[in-house]
């Protein structure tokens, strides 16, 4: 422990319910440093957070902060030592104003105990200039953009007017929905702080953020300890490795799928299929056999489109042939007929059902088409369930648990076995690798690219070009909301896909 | 993952499998009971008359009957995440609809259907028409998209004027042995509500756990918009609900209405939706929907009466015994409440080192 040490922690150990999520694990933050907290989904990056900021009662060990002993039971426990928590979601009250976001429950008040509105918003005000942002406190938080509602949530994290400043910052994926611009601004706000001597604990699954803001990093892997670096001296492939636990050249021995050139019939035809406010007319057509890539920036109308083919918007024209029939789609329910299944990018908010059982979260499409009066047996379920829960390594002791318990990786797996069993011609996967982590990330593709050899269709988004470049046959191509560009074979490369992108900007980007 | 399962922690009010536990409404029910075996002379006490069984165990069966069957219903509604207010409105429509049906009053606007011949189609029609007003709170909450507590709340104000058009508004009484039979008759030694209660429970078992509604329901109710990308049709499954609480309700209604022989649309049913909500609160299932579980509400139901019969069987004076039924529903929630035990526990544990 050095003189400089903010945080520290030792032996810290939480057991759940079949579980040891933690394993004695050690962790120590120095004053004024960012530091990467890695590792692969059930590794047990979020349970040392939430065990940090009292989220959850440990079951061993110890911390200390500052030099005082701490054991915060609840997340206002650990805000009252200083450590406070911004969360990959933003927690504040849409409908209110960014001032009373800022100082809810700490309202200056009258002698009166009525609010002293024009001091509440000139401290709002300085919080927010203290992040270098200016930006009108009386507006709703709504009408501002994630990247700025985030950092309104970490201006009042580390707001100076509370009983105790914020010394430790947790900052839990704070990028995962945030366009490179923004997260560019989010780091010089991290910066600011760090050089005001706040630790900084940042949870990410980018590795290039990781590597351009961080000062060290600690890696952990199935609840214990991998080790603490130095973020300069650490290769981003020995730092994959010691994620996942294998060796590194196991990822990058990975080939990319033989880019032959289709052969199999279309399954989907969309024709000028459009909707306002959120797609620009568009054609696409998806054949059998074929992983197609829907490549842009955040916001380009990639899920919008993704959506329309699935039913789950109605689209305003257009028409739309499957298997070479006409349809209209106008429910999930009937593109689900029609053998298209769709994952969703947010998992927990449109993927999971999160009290039901792994075995029920599976069945549930596969039920859901053949209709409430023909239901799967029991005994087909537990078949299809172990069957699945085999065949994805999805890790869990038996398929009656409840979803939620499971991690990000395997919860999403367990999405995929939903709409596999389904066997669709189409599978839209948006985001499938999201928040996910690099053992899983790599098991998906390899899933993907099985279920294409199959003759299966598939329709791949994903943020990171890397995996769309590496995964697909064909990529189309989107910048605000219009498709305006497809790139097919030898000619799908990052280049060739940013090239595309950036076309010929109407408006200069900021 | 190669951790072996360790000792686990302390059981969280549902299990891992995110069913409810039911073990703190059968614990207080039995304690109930025990408290009763001591102190309530007579209360295990039956007697065979005339091939029926009688005694308080029996009576409080007979009475919790119609909370019970309201309870199965609004157990399913509560699992898709809504609530069915009218129940008790529609409890009295139903009744005096078969009162009508039964005497044919001449200023009645049912005296032209002549089915008094057939109790058949007398409990048909009166059902039906129980049915259809869970129907109309269904195609309020699925189609328009009204909250559930607005859109039945229109049917348990207006429910009791609808209930008067039947008879015209008078009190109608009634002599039909068939028709009350439902009400006082027995079957096997014991009341025919019994009977009734049991075939609807089955009923509803096979309804929700042998077809696959029980799972859409609550998917519908846990995550609706996962579950609409699932494909399961949410409106669908609600309205079947709501229909299905209806029908519930009806079958109390015509059990209630059997066993005073009258039209009563003042006061049958009244308040009793409270009473079947509270069953299926007190029974595990969520107020904000997902798991449900029948068996848990037809406990809470029978835990309600238990209360109330013993209340009664005290000699409790008559403004204590809402206040002493207020006290062991709190107590009820409050063992379910984790975080209660929790600190109970931390108590206990200071108190011994």
């Amino acid at each position: 422990m050095t003189d400089s040490a903010l945080l520290t922690a030792r032996g810290i150990t939480k057991r759940f319910p079949g579980v040891l999520a933690l394993d004695g694990v050690d962790f120590t933050l120095q004053r004024g440093h960012i530091h990467a907290l890695m590792g692969e989904n059930g590794a047990g990056k979020s349970t040392l957070i939430k065990v940090l900021t009292g989220l959850y009662p440990r079951d061993g060990g110890e911390a200390v902060l500052d030099g005082r002993p701490i054991n915060p039971r609840t997340p206002l426990d650990a805000q009252a030592e200083g450590i406070s928590t911004v969360y990959q979601e933003v927690n504040l009250i849409p409908e209110l104003s960014v001032a009373e976001n800022l100082y809810l429950g700490r309202q200056p008040r009258t002698f009166l105990r009525t609010v002293r509105w024009r001091q509440m918003s000139r401290l709002a005000r300085e919080a927010m200039a203290r992040l270098d942002i200016a930006i009108d406190v009386k507006r709703p938080v709504s009408s501002y953009s994630v990247a700025i509602q985030q950092m309104i949530a970490i201006a009042r994290a580390v707001d100076v007017n509370r009983a105790v400043p914020a010394k430790v910052l947790v900052l839990d994926e704070p990028t995962s929905s945030l366009d490179a611009h923004e997260v560019a601004s989010l780091f010089g706000v991290m910066r600011k702080l760090k050089g005001e001597g706040l630790g900084i604990i940042f949870v990410t699954h980018f590795l290039d953020q990781v590597y351009q803001i961080t000062d060290r990093i600690t890696v952990l892997r199935n609840g214990k300890l991998v080790g603490e670096y130095e973020t300069a001296s650490l290769p981003r492939l020995e730092l994959i490795g010691k994620m996942i636990g294998r060796d590194a050249s196991a990822i990058t021995g990975h080939h990319p799928p033989a880019r032959a050139a289709s052969t199999g019939k279309a399954f989907l035809e969309a024709s000028g299929l459009r909707r306002r406010g959120a797609i620009e007319p568009f054609d696409l057509t998806l054949c059998q056999g074929e992983i197609v890539g829907l490549a842009g920036l955040l916001g380009s109308g990639r899920t919008e489109l993704a959506r329309l083919l699935f039913g789950a918007d109605k689209p305003d024209g257009g028409s739309l042939r499957i298997n070479e029939q006409p349809v209209k789609l106008r429910q999930p329910r009937g593109a689900i007929a029609r053998h298209i299944g769709f994952c969703s990018e947010d998992r927990k908010a449109e993927g999971i059902i999160p009290d039901l059982s792994i075995r029920e979260n599976l069945v549930l499409s596969l039920q859901a088409r053949a209709g409430w009066l023909r239901r799967i047996g029991r005994r087909r379920q537990q078949a299809l369930a172990d069957q699945y829960i085999k065949a994805l390594n999805i890790k869990t002791s038996d398929a009656d648990k409840s979803i939620k318990l499971l991690s990000g990786g395997n919860q999403q797996k367990v999405l995929l076995a939903r709409w596999i069993a389904t066997e669709p011609g189409l599978l839209i996967l948006d985001e499938p690798t999201r928040g996910i982590d690099v053992g899983a990330k790599f098991e998906i593709a390899r899933l993907i690219e099985q279920l294409c050899q199959d003759g299966m269709s598939l329709l791949f988004i994903s943020s990171e070009l890397e995996e769309v470049v590496r995964m697909c046959h064909r990529v189309a191509i989107l910048r605000d909301r219009k498709v305006v560009g497809e790139l097919a074979g030898d000619q799908v490369s990052e280049e060739n896909v940013m090239a595309t992108i950036a076309g010929q900007p109407e408006t200069p980007h900021p | 993952m190669t951790t072996a399962p360790l000792d686990y922690a302390p059981p969280p009010p549902r299990s891992p499998r995110g069913i409810p536990l039911l073990v703190w409404p059968i614990l207080v029910l039995a304690l109930l009971l025990i408290f009763n075996f001591f102190f309530t002379p007579g209360f295990f006490h039956l007697t065979v008359r005339d091939g029926r069984v009688y005694g308080s165990l029996i009576d409080i069966l007979r009475r919790g009957a119609p909370v019970m069957l309201l309870s199965l219903g609004m157990a399913l509604v509560i699992a898709t995440g809504g609530i069915d207010l009218s129940v008790g409105a529609v409890m009295a429509i139903t009744g005096t609809i078969a009162a009508a049906l039964i005497v044919r009053p001449d200023d009645s606007p049912l005296a032209f259907i002549n089915v008094t011949h057939s109790l058949t189609l007398i409990i048909l029609l009166s059902l039906a028409a129980a049915a259809i007003a869970g129907l109309w709170n269904g195609l309020l909450v699925a189609l328009l998209d009204i909250q559930p507590i607005v859109a039945t709340l229109i049917l348990m104000v207006a429910g009791r004027g609808i209930a008067r058009f039947p008879t015209s508004g008078q009190i109608v009484t009634f002599e039909h042995p068939g028709f009350e039979f439902l009400g006082t008759g027995g079957f096997l030694g014991l009341p025919f509500p019994v009977t009734i209660v049991v075939v609807v429970a089955i009923l509803t078992g096979l309804l929700t756990r042998g077809t696959a509604l029980g799972l859409f329901v609550e998917s519908v109710g846990n995550n609706p918009k996962a579950a609409r990308l699932a494909g399961v049709s949410s409106s669908r499954v609600k309205i079947l609900v709501y229909v299905f609480c209806g029908f519930c309700a009806g079958v109390a209604g015509l059990i209630s209405t059997a066993d005073i022989k009258a039209a009563d649309f003042n006061n049958l049913g009244l308040y009793l939706e409270l009473d079947a909500i509270l069953a299926v609160s007190l029974g595990g299932t969520s107020l904000s929907g997902g798991r449900f579980s029948i068996v848990g509400a037809l406990i809470g139901a029978v835990l309600i009466q238990t209360l109330t019969t013993t209340i009664l069987a005290r000699g409790v004076p008559e403004p204590l015994t809402l206040v002493i039924k207020g006290m062991v529903v709190v107590l009820v929630c409050l063992l379910q409440s984790e975080k209660f035990r929790s600190r109970c526990k931390r108590l206990f544990k200071r108190g011994n080192s």
